[in-house]
């Protein structure tokens, strides 16, 4: 026992001294979570024996409450406003960002399935990365902001979509079932959605209270049950978790936001480094090659794709760019997509994508800062859309 | 003046428009209360905005209640708009008014016109939702709102 308490004791301090000292160099913690997984593993600095099972399984618990506090933010009118101004910057995202993963695995000679969950590793940024970078940089009042902000709605949602998908092909389902897991989840997320509207607030009253212990325990007992009803039912227990989150209405999805937030940060630093322990170091070696190749394509697929939504929005050129940079991180999701695919036995993926989330998890967020820095081809006239007004001190 | 209001998914609405003098500002106010004043104004950078004042809940509203005071007749001629028929007008007591230095009540406003006296405008002061027994004195703006034939009444009236 002694040994189990030091072990996740001395692993809990590392990872707060990371963070800081992430949080002071304005990076995110998500890639240094990942490194001291992959250095304390099977062969690495040190093989956790007495602490790896209660890291895996608290891991497993971090997938689902990061999912759940997606589902918690999500509203339905930021959805429609998004849907409604930037569709096409979303489907641009998937269409830009998604091939790239699968080219590659198919460039690596994997079969489709794993190609499939590669496409999803390459599609999605991280929101919690770039929703913080928003913050650290003191961008929200930027003019780009609101499109980067609902491309990142829009693939909230669209997981909710691709994670059922994928479970299935993963499981060596037929097209034909990867199509009903589609509709299936599709319908889920409508009915789930138009029920809140209408019953929400029986669910409401049932999860809310003043006591944040009671709002603690019952949202999370709640999302644990649904999470392994879908389990059940060979869907993936992620989307249980995040229809959850979306069910639960706004005054109480408030509260249990900031009870849970603590615990989700706890649960999903131990499911980053979990990932990481189950990839050894040295298996890593012979994807970097690869991971680079697709962390600096996918980089410009992102800064491509962050350009045109912007652009809906009117913005100049400067801002354009750091929409695109904004969003090049990726991290959690990917994370998780390829968490899916390892359980599934496509264990390349597990090195690929943490070389992969490692790279882009770090460039992400100096590509985010260094757009406002670096030097645009002044070659083209000035913005005439811009005050003319000299600059002021 | 137009404003326009832009939502900012997971953090709240910012809402922008543009001075008289050519400025253009921004006000972000996030789903927790906090509001940032920003402004944009690099030319070379339209669209970069530089974060001038962060103002907690309490902040915001005094900041609010300071700017908005004196705009109070203005907010009322908003609202009528949205009412098919209602009306809201300023009707000044002139010195000598039979009802100068009587109160509200004694006007009988409601009664005979149909129209109501909402606030009352003295100097910098706004009294709003005066009671029948405040005290008018010439010089007063009355801020009246009901159909426009009820208020020309209600002028009609204070003039005696």
């Amino acid at each position: 026992m002694h040994v189990f308490l030091l072990e996740l004791g001395v692993i809990l301090l590392v990872l707060a001294v990371l963070a800081d000292v992430a949080g002071r160099l304005g990076l995110s913690a998500v890639p240094l979570f990942l490194l001291v997984g992959l250095a304390l593993g099977e062969g690495g600095l040190h093989d956790l024996g007495a602490s790896a099972e209660f890291v895996g399984v608290a891991g497993e618990i971090g997938v689902l409450l990061l999912l759940l506090l997606l589902g918690l933010e999500f509203s339905a009118a930021e959805f429609t406003s998004s849907m409604r101004r930037h569709a096409p910057s979303g489907l641009v995202d998937l269409v830009l960002n998604a091939p790239v993963g699968y080219l590659a695995g198919l460039a690596l000679g994997y079969e489709w399935q794993a190609c499939l969950a590669l496409a999803g590793v390459t599609w999605i940024s991280s929101s919690g990365i770039v929703a913080r970078l928003m913050e650290d940089l003191q961008r929200t009042g930027f003019r780009e902001t609101p499109a980067v902000l609902s491309v990142l709605v829009l693939e909230d949602i669209a997981m909710a979509v691709f994670l059922p998908l994928l479970v299935v092909v993963l499981a060596g389902g037929t097209p034909l079932a990867a199509a009903g897991a589609v509709a299936a989840a599709l319908a889920v997320v409508g009915v789930v959605l138009v029920a809140t509207r209408h019953l929400g607030h029986h669910l409401g009253r049932l999860l809310g209270h003043d006591d944040d212990e009671q709002v603690l325990l019952r949202v999370l007992g709640l999302m644990l049950v649904v999470a392994g009803l879908t389990y059940l039912v060979d869907a993936s227990a992620a989307v249980g978790a995040f229809l959850v989150g979306l069910a639960i209405p706004t005054g109480t999805a408030d509260r249990a936001r900031e009870v849970l937030r603590p615990l989700r940060d706890l649960f999903a630093a131990l499911f980053f480094l979990s990932f990481g322990l189950e990839v050894t170091p040295t298996s890593l070696v012979p994807f970097l090659p690869a991971a680079a190749a697709l962390a600096l394509v996918s980089a410009l697929t992102k800064l491509a794709t962050g350009g045109y939504a912007a652009s809906r929005d009117g913005v100049a050129r400067r801002g354009r760019l750091r929409a695109g940079g904004a969003l090049v991180a990726r991290g959690e999701f990917s994370i998780v997509i390829a968490g899916l695919a390892v359980a599934a036995g496509y264990e390349d993926i597990g090195p690929l994508a943490s070389a992969y989330v490692v790279l882009l998890g770090i460039l992400g967020p100096v590509l985010a800062r260094y757009a406002d820095q670096v030097r645009l081809p002044t070659s083209r006239a000035a913005p005439t859309d811009g005050p003319s007004a000299p600059p002021a001190a | 003046m137009e404003v326009t209001e832009i939502l900012l998914p997971g953090v709240g609405v910012r809402y922008e428009f543009m001075t008289a003098a050519g400025q253009r500002v921004g006000i972000v106010a996030r789903r927790d209360g906090e509001f940032d004043l920003v402004r944009y104004h690099r030319p070379a950078d339209p669209d970069a905005a530089e974060t001038l004042l962060t103002l907690a809940r309490e902040e915001a509203e005094a900041l609010a209640d300071i700017l908005g005071a004196p705009r109070i007749v203005e907010r009322f001629a908003d609202l009528t708009r949205e009412v098919p028929g209602l009306a809201s007008a300023t009707v000044d007591l002139p010195t000598g008014s039979p009802y100068d230095g009587e109160p509200l009540g004694e006007t009988r406003c409601r009664t005979l016109t149909g129209a109501s006296i909402v606030a009352v405008v003295r100097g910098e002061d706004v009294i709003a939702a005066p009671t029948p027994t405040e005290v008018l004195h010439g010089g007063d703006s009355l801020v009246v709102v009901g159909t426009s034939a009820g208020i020309d009444a209600v002028r009609r009236l204070l003039v005696g």
